[in-house]
């Protein structure tokens, strides 16, 4: 008698149970693979409605013929044409004004072309059209234009153009651009990494190499880890508390000589979203200084160095690059927060570089967010183009930290 | 003739206690100037927690204390006025497995030097340190290159130089060779022979025949019934594995234990 094999299938029934799990791997594999299609495609038309809205076709009629204003058309006036134009035809006291903002002389052609449409000519936009419906419905939507509007002008353009970026904000869609508002989010960003990077290693310095391992550290630790989930309107609420009331003193600047500013300061906003991201600095940090090596600290130690020592000459070296990849995904995580800039109070219509931490300020989510809610589609079409702008940043972040770890990652 | 031998370390009682839980106990060892002493015994019996003690590398370890004496020259190591960083400057530690700094070669010997506060010629401390370890002629040409492109058993001979660099009174080696080939080992074993005649090396072995090729001192430990180590039997090398008095330590040595 063989016992062996009492318990296993054999033969036939061997080959049923193996096709029966070989059926249940299939679905299995069936499930994970539509989980990742699904999540591709949620992706795709993601990418596919901000594309879709930054390029089309507009249409506009002049408020004032450009003829009455010269001979030459539009789109082949030179810069000394234009300025001629410009001199002759704005009120000395609008003229003089852009005159103070930058010379008209160092202007570009483009920027010139720019004003005599918008101050002179005067577009007005009837309507756009987004990039689907531009390349499919095209003839359609020439024939409707041209009933309704008979002296519109209908080209496709993209809104999102180099001058897009180099414009500030304007009331018209057409001129509107973003540099106020990436000229904001950086300052804020700039500010925050100033604030939570140093406070934010050092903590975790603290914590990792420093602190006893006891009950009041685990406590600390958990609160630390809850913290990178608060909500972020929450912070915006304790900045608007804390930063734009409490401290209006210090983020106003009037104790040091400002007069013509509140606490809704590019200050307040940095100072805020340092904050928000000092959890995830601090973790990130963390995680970079655990992943040294006990055998390097006790390398140190074993030829008499003291504990400082090892953190600063082995340590610290050997986390950097963990602790910068941490900085530059905190860095992305503060480009994209809106919500506490709404609460902290950040200007929804700006036109003004921010040059100093007290300068009033908008962001670029806030640029968006405020676009997307005017009614008229023009604006649509430039929000879209500023997410373009904003994912395009976050995508360079997340690449150049990844560089980054690959760059320096050691094997010890 | 002097009738006072002076040891280069002396333990009196020391025991090594893990929060309650005592890991070794009352462990009285007089170890030779300029001799290698090796510590032997199986595998969770507290030898490499004992010779971590002799230069308070547990100290590291959270909940871990001493109890007793550790005497350097008549002084207690345990004494509440010696810092622990001056304790590791005299006696240095080479570990089992090799773990050079990331740094390059020469900057690998000469920063212990440094942070010592070394003030004669860094280039001379390098090469002698090097060649005080059998590791010049190898690495004299890529003095500036990682050490980590190094070969196992270099990386453990240029730990032992990092540790000679800061010229300490004794060396310990926590199974220095176990993580290496039977040729870097017998070089290791070599070099030994040759330090010796400057410094006392106590060592950690899990190889038997190691003990017996290399060490002129052997500490025999063994747990007893509450988990504890402790020193058995500790003789001339010769003694320990030609005439054990414990049984134990004859069980052990014969390989019928262990």
């Amino acid at each position: 008698m063989n016992q062996r094999h009492d318990h296993f299938p054999e033969g036939a029934d061997f080959n049923a149970s193996l096709r029966n799990r070989y059926r249940v791997a299939t679905i299995w594999q069936t499930i994970f693979l539509s989980a990742l299609l699904i999540a591709i495609i949620a992706l795709t038309a993601l990418l596919y409605n901000v594309v879709d809205g930054a390029f089309g076709f507009i249409a506009y009629e002049y408020k004032d013929d450009p003829a009455e204003f010269t001979s030459t058309p539009v789109n082949e006036l030179t810069k000394d044409e234009l300025l001629v134009i410009l001199k002759e035809n704005l009120s000395s006291g609008a003229y003089n004004k852009l005159e103070n903002e930058q010379p008209m002389q160092e202007r570009s052609q483009a920027d010139l072309l720019t004003l005599f449409l918008e101050r002179l000519v005067r577009i007005d936009t009837k309507g756009t059209w987004s990039m689907t419906d531009s390349l499919l419905r095209g003839d359609e939507i020439r024939v409707e234009v041209a009933e309704k509007y008979p002296d519109a002008i209908l080209e496709f353009r993209s809104w999102l153009t180099p001058q897009f970026l180099t414009t500030p904000m304007s009331s018209k869609a057409e001129f509107a651009g973003v540099r106020t508002a990436i000229l904001g989010s950086l300052w804020m960003v700039g500010l925050a990494i100033l604030f939570a990077l140093p406070i934010g290693t050092g903590a975790a310095i603290y914590l990792q190499e420093y602190a006893p391992k006891g009950w009041l550290t685990s406590i600390i630790q958990t609160n630390i880890n809850n913290l990178a989930g608060v909500p972020s309107i929450v912070y915006g609420m304790l900045g608007l508390a804390v930063f734009v009331r409490t401290l209006e003193a210090f983020t106003s600047g009037s104790m040091f000589g400002v007069t013509d500013s509140n606490g809704r300061t590019v200050l307040s906003a940095g100072l805020t979203m340092g904050i928000l991201v000092l959890p995830l600095i601090i973790i990130n940090a963390q995680e970079a200084i655990k992943a040294v090596p006990d055998s390097l600290r006790q390398a140190a130690y074993g030829v008499g160095a003291t504990r400082w020592q090892t953190i600063w000459h082995h340590v610290l070296p050997n986390a950097l690059p963990g602790i910068l990849t941490g900085s530059i995904l905190a860095i992305s995580r503060a480009l994209g927060e809106t919500a506490p800039l709404i609460v902290v109070g950040a200007s929804t219509f700006i036109s003004i570089d921010p040059d100093g931490p007290f300068s009033k300020f908008t962001a670029l989510p806030i640029q968006i967010y405020q676009w997307t809610t005017r009614a008229q589609s023009e604006f649509h079409a430039i929000a879209a183009s500023a997410i373009i702008v904003l994912l395009i940043l976050l995508l360079t972040l997340n690449a150049t930290a990844i560089l980054l770890r690959n760059r320096y990652q050691r094997k010890y | 003739m002097q009738n006072t031998r002076t040891y280069a370390i002396e333990s009196n009682d020391l025991s090594i206690h893990y929060g309650t839980f005592t890991a070794v106990r009352g462990v009285n060892l007089k170890i030779e100037r300029q001799k290698i002493t090796a510590i032997i015994g199986p595998s969770g019996c507290g030898k490499s927690t004992l010779l971590r003690s002799f230069n308070r590398m547990n100290d590291f370890v959270p909940g871990c204390y001493a109890t007793g004496e550790l005497l350097l020259q008549g002084q207690n190591l345990y004494s509440k006025d010696i810092d622990p960083v001056e304790v590791r400057r005299k006696i240095g530690m080479v570990f089992q497995k090799p773990n050079p700094f990331p740094k390059s070669i020469y900057e690998n010997i000469a920063w212990g030097a440094r942070i010592n506060g070394f003030k004669g010629k860094m280039d001379d401390l390098v090469e002698q340190s090097l060649r005080s370890a059998a590791l010049w002629e190898e690495v004299k040409d890529k003095l500036q290159e990682s050490a980590y492109a190094l070969s196992g058993g270099q990386q453990q001979r240029l730990c032992i130089a990092r540790t000679i660099a800061i010229q300490p009174e004794i060396i310990l080696m926590d199974e220095p060779a176990s993580a290496l080939d039977p040729i870097s080992t017998l070089r290791i074993e070599e070099l030994m022979q040759e330090l010796k005649k400057n410094y006392t090396i106590l060592i950690v072995t899990h190889n038997m025949q190691q003990a017996a090729r290399a060490s002129d001192y052997t500490a025999m430990m063994m747990i007893d019934d509450q988990r504890a180590g402790g020193v058995i039997e500790f003789d001339e090398t010769k003694s320990i594995f030609t005439r054990p008095k414990d049984k134990r330590t004859e069980d052990y040595v014969t390989g019928r234990f262990g």
